[in-house]
């Protein structure tokens, strides 16, 4: 990785100011430091009050926080961005035709082209879809594409998140506090807006109603509740369409309905975008202890009396051991050769794979194949001896439960510190919405950035930031 | 609407009205401290009673003193009703209902607890308590007035209201029912300064010193402030006018419905039976009795828009 000179997406690698940032930069050039730094603070504050915050897990004092804001957007040219959503609308499209295939005839496996085991043997895997057509055909209804790019046209997806994806409050968030306080670089450069995402969402919701509904339908957020970690986003979601943010114990079925309480007796929910995992989505038919769920909405949802979004069991979509076939998976499907490239992925559970991975652990990045969030992995070159022993011992004694990729090179993007314009690695998440026959992708998505020099993690729960992500009109 | 939501507008704007209301009663008592006319530590167990934090002030510290009341009220950890623990209730419905209330009145839910935060973070002095008892106070009206000017007159706004109301007419009959005697004929040595006093500091503690200056002149006394404080519709505190408020909202909220709700049942009777009479009459019943009939009429009546509106399961 050293001999490889790292692209960055202002400066390239040659130091020479790439097109999209070329007004940005002017402007940079003649803004006072201590004003954009007066600036950074205010912005802060601004999502103090807003609250924008998020809970930590695991500490005591169960502190409310704020992830890092960075004033410096994050600029990609339309063209750019025109390739990028073709290759995530091809890749979503196959993900829901991969679902509904896997739950019903599974043709992909009969033809060979996944091994039975990763399927049947996959703990995401939920038996209780089998056969279930989802309403308006739709599975994941929201889908967080999560890439990070190595070179001017060389993107590479890095997961998909299918089942509840987070940060579309942050993106939505983050440009209004932009907006706010650089208004003056919203006339110079055309940005093509995000702000319709919320009326998106409830429309898109709205088209996959269940054939129970009646009228128009009744579309409500379903909350794990307040001290969830992404609590403000729920609040912030339901505020912004216009509905109900319910939590499991306002829901009960009420003559085959999924109902809310309202202050007027109950009233029945036609598409519920829940917040919530499938394992703790109804405490009959899965996790018996859940607090969170509704007691019997799987069987509504099967019997056509609600719209679950995501569909559960979207989660073996973006397993991770199930992400090293999506290639094959995308050509099975559309018929054509994939537009987004994977990152190269070793399957632990494949001996050669392993004997691999283990000979050159210091060099790969080891996930869990169910985890998420950036716990419980492993940076190779950046691991302390004792981590690499640690995780050279998980491998061996479970090996199915881990992939490996190469450390990929990510880009950067400047962030605005103390010594002016630093570069930081980033990835980018853009947010996407499926309905009947339709994918309507937000230009732009959350990028993530990583605050520390050199850092190659992006998540918020290890200190990473957030910038505003621009597409330009060209 | 959820009944959870109804529930969390009601309590958001309980919290914010005690917050406020203890702040006031703070203020009176350090007041009655500094004319060393009350006779100091004793003169505070009324205005804890009166603010409902009485219970486990002793234990929390070694010497109850006036310090320790005003830290105990202030930002007591083990006192529910201190201002920190309403102000953080505040937020904390406000974000349970953070999708029935407008961005503004959030923001500034949000900033009186930021505010609250920084200003009781550690014990405030007695040359500080004026000034962040004044800022609770601009904070809590700043809320209310982002509610009177940004929210929809519907179902929202009367929850909010009943919360406010409910909160402020138990507020004021705590006060007078810790305080009755002070207004009792027999007691009442007229013209003594110790009685002035009592008598000012009732009326300080629900900013009512003004209006009944601009009623009765010089002239009123006992009688005069218990009816004020009972009877009048114009006095924004009064019982009086805040079970008016509640009634009226209770209406609103019914509008649709062809039978009056429970709850509308019981404030119409509570106005009817206890409200429609004269200050001879409260006497001859006993202020005392009639005080303390108030507080449970009141709490019946929460418990009954609880049942009425499916706040719980």
């Amino acid at each position: 990785m050293e001999n490889q000179k790292i692209f960055d997406e202002m400066w390239g690698t040659e130091d020479s100011l790439r097109e999209p940032y070329r007004k940005f930069q002017t402007w940079f050039d003649s803004e006072d430091p201590a004003r954009l730094r007066k600036k950074q603070r205010d912005a802060e504050e601004l999502f103090r009050l807003t609250g924008i915050t998020f809970n930590v897990y695991g500490k005591a004092e169960a502190e409310e926080r704020l992830i890092p804001f960075d004033i410096v957007p994050r600029i990609i040219s339309g063209s750019e961005w025109f390739r990028l959503s073709r290759g995530i609308e091809q890749r979503v499209r196959a993900i829901n035709a991969f679902l509904h295939d896997i739950y019903h005839k599974q043709e992909i496996v009969k033809a060979g082209r996944i091994p039975k085991e990763m399927i049947s043997q996959n703990e995401a895997f939920l038996p209780h879809m089998i056969g279930v057509e989802p309403p308006g055909g739709v599975y994941t209804h929201i889908v967080g594409i999560d890439l990070v790019r190595t070179g001017p046209g060389e993107f590479f997806v890095l997961e998909d998140n299918a089942r509840t994806p987070s940060g579309v409050s942050y993106m939505l968030e983050n440009r209004e506090t932009m907006l706010q306080m650089f208004p003056e670089l919203f006339s110079q450069n055309r940005v093509q807006p995000v702000s319709n995402y919320p009326t998106d969402l409830r429309r898109s919701l709205a088209a996959c109603a269940p054939p129970a509904c009646e009228g128009k339908p009744v579309v409500a957020v379903l909350t794990p509740g307040i001290y969830n970690s992404a609590y403000f986003e729920h609040a912030f979601l339901a505020d912004k369409m216009g509905v109900e943010l319910v939590e499991g114990h306002d829901l009960r079925v009420v003559d085959g309905r999924v109902a809310m309480r309202t202050t007027r007796g109950y009233r029945p929910i036609d598409v519920l975008y829940r917040r919530v995992d499938d394992e703790y989505l109804d405490p009959l038919n899965f996790n018996p202890d859940s607090a969170l769920g509704v007691p019997g909405i799987m069987d509504v949802y099967r019997a056509g009396g609600i719209t679950i979004a995501n569909a559960p069991g979207t989660g073996i979509s973006d397993d991770k051991a199930i992400y090293s076939y999506m290639p094959e998976i995308v050509e099975f499907y559309t018929g054509e050769r994939p537009l987004l490239q994977n990152v190269q992925t070793w399957r632990c559970s494949e001996p050669d794979a392993l004997a691999y991975v283990l000979d050159n652990l210091e060099e790969l990045v080891v996930k869990e194949v169910h985890g998420s969030g950036g716990y419980g992995m492993l940076i190779g070159p950046t691991a302390t001896k004792k981590d690499l022993a640690a995780f050279r011992r998980k491998l061996k004694a479970r090996p199915g439960n881990y992939i490996a990729q190469p450390t990929l090179a990510l880009s950067t993007v400047p962030i605005f510190s103390r010594a002016g314009l630093s570069p930081r690695h980033v990835d980018l998440r853009p947010f996407v919405l499926c309905s009947p026959g339709k994918v309507d992708i937000t230009p732009g998505g959350l990028t993530r950035v990583a605050l520390k020099k050199g850092s190659l993690v992006v998540n918020s729960s290890q200190g990473g930031g957030t910038k505003d992500t621009w597409v330009l009109e060209d | 609407m959820l009944g959870k939501t109804a529930n969390g507008l009601f309590w958001m704007s309980r919290y914010l009205e005690r917050a406020e209301n203890t702040a006031r009663l703070i203020e009176t008592g350090q007041r009655i401290a500094l004319t060393r006319l009350g006779s100091g530590e004793e003169e505070w167990i009324p205005v804890l009673q009166s603010a409902g934090s009485l219970d486990g002030f002793h234990d929390a510290y070694e010497t109850p003193g006036q310090e320790a009341a005003v830290d105990w009220m202030l930002r007591g950890r083990d006192n529910p009703s201190s201002i920190m623990a309403c102000i953080a209730s505040a937020r904390q419905n406000a974000r349970l209902v953070r999708t029935a209330i407008t961005g503004e009145v959030w923001e500034a839910v949000n900033a009186t607890y930021m505010m609250a935060r920084e200003l009781l973070a550690r014990k405030v002095s007695e040359r500080d308590l004026p000034a962040v008892l004044a800022a609770i106070r601009q904070n809590t009206a700043l809320v209310r007035g982002m509610i009177h000017g940004t929210m929809l007159r519907n179902d929202i706004y009367d929850f909010l209201r009943i919360g406010t109301f409910l909160e402020r007419a138990d507020n004021t009959a705590r006060i007078l029912d810790v305080k009755y005697y002070v207004l009792l004929p027999s007691v009442s040595a007229i013209g003594s300064s110790i009685d002035n006093v009592q008598w000012e500091s009732i009326l300080r503690s629900v900013s009512a010193r003004g209006g009944f200056r601009m009623e009765y002149g010089s002239e009123g006394g006992p009688q005069e402030i218990a009816h004020f404080l009972i009877f009048d519709k114009r006095m924004p505190r009064s019982l009086a006018f805040c079970v008016g408020k509640i009634k009226d909202n209770l209406r609103y909220l019914n509008a649709s419905q062809p039978k009056p709700s429970q709850s509308q049942k019981l404030v119409t009777h509570l106005e009817t039976a206890y409200l429609s009479h004269g200050i001879d009459q409260v006497f001859e019943y006993g202020l005392h009795e009639f005080i303390e009939k108030m507080l449970e009429l009141l709490g019946d009546l929460a418990g009954q828009i609880q049942l009425d509106y499916r706040f719980y399961e």
